[in-house]
């Protein structure tokens, strides 16, 4: 198994682990974290590719995928602790009026 | 085997740890430290890898940051959670079943891509690793090619503030 292919598995692995993770957890937060363990997984495939055709693209790819990656925890956070302080938990289940 | 390989390895047996880590920890605290030391374990393979940038950048910005940011909001919340008590939702089975699905689609996609044979460029364990992802060029590619890009994130950032104020303002007007 050469190393494109070992990180590319490993990308893919932690890309289903964080999606089973959204899926089944209760906890707001854990949730979150579980889509950073996605979105890690995303950028280990762009950076084994990039070290694999010795691409620069790919390195200013990722870097930008980082500032919008802290964007966005930057507004979820304030997001999940409105819900908390609203409902007082911080169980999904509890926030039944986000049904479509 | 040379040392690179190992570590390689060695590193992607961390992330992979910690990813599964984070699905069986009950507290968030626990499943926060998983999901550092599952960074710090990319961190790792990246700077094997010899893309020090991404390496320096993943701790700076992702364990830094964003998870000091998530590891207060876990101290600032009740530790006496119903959540962390029934820590899975309902749809238990379909969810892994989706997620394994997910997984051999992408898989299989992968195999089946091109991008995978590319010529080999940089090779693990060079003397000299890592030339062609050095500060200098990641910069000059940054700010001469991409700079619109950069520019535009700086609006990203601004817009993510006035939102993050316009949330927490909003929440507090109807707490009364």
């Amino acid at each position: 198994m050469d190393n494109t292919s070992l990180l590319v598995t490993l990308s893919i692995a932690l890309f289903a682990l964080g999606l089973l993770g959204v899926m089944i957890r209760r906890n707001a937060l854990v949730m979150l974290m579980c889509m950073e363990l996605m979105l890690n997984g995303v950028i280990l495939s762009i950076v084994a590719f990039a070290a694999r055709t010795a691409t620069v693209s790919g390195t200013v790819l990722v870097f930008l995928v980082f500032v919008v990656a802290a964007a966005e925890i930057a507004i979820a956070i304030p997001i999940v602790l409105q819900l908390s302080r609203r409902r007082h938990t911080l169980d999904v289940s509890a926030y039944g009026e986000l049904k479509g | 085997m040379n040392a690179a390989q190992a570590l390689l390895w060695f590193f992607a047996a961390g992330a992979l740890a910690g990813g599964v880590l984070m699905l069986f920890a009950r507290h968030p605290m626990r499943v926060a430290l998983a999901l550092i030391g599952s960074m710090l374990s990319l961190a790792g393979i990246y700077a094997v890898l010899g893309v020090h940038v991404v390496a320096v950048f993943q701790v700076l910005i992702y364990v830094g940051a964003v998870m000091v940011f998530m590891v207060y909001v876990i101290m600032l919340l009740d530790v006496r959670d119903p959540s962390f008590l029934r820590r899975y939702g309902p749809s238990l089975l379909p969810a892994a079943l989706l997620a394994g699905a997910v997984a051999v689609a992408l898989g299989a996609a992968v195999s089946r891509s091109t991008l995978a044979e590319a010529p080999l460029v940089a090779s693990l364990g060079d003397p000299e690793p890592g030339t062609a992802f050095a500060v200098q060029p990641f910069a000059a590619e940054l700010l001469e090619r991409y700079w619109l890009h950069f520019e535009l994130t700086s609006v990203l950032l601004l817009a993510a503030v006035v939102a993050a104020i316009a949330v927490v303002r909003s929440g507090r007007r109807h707490d009364g």
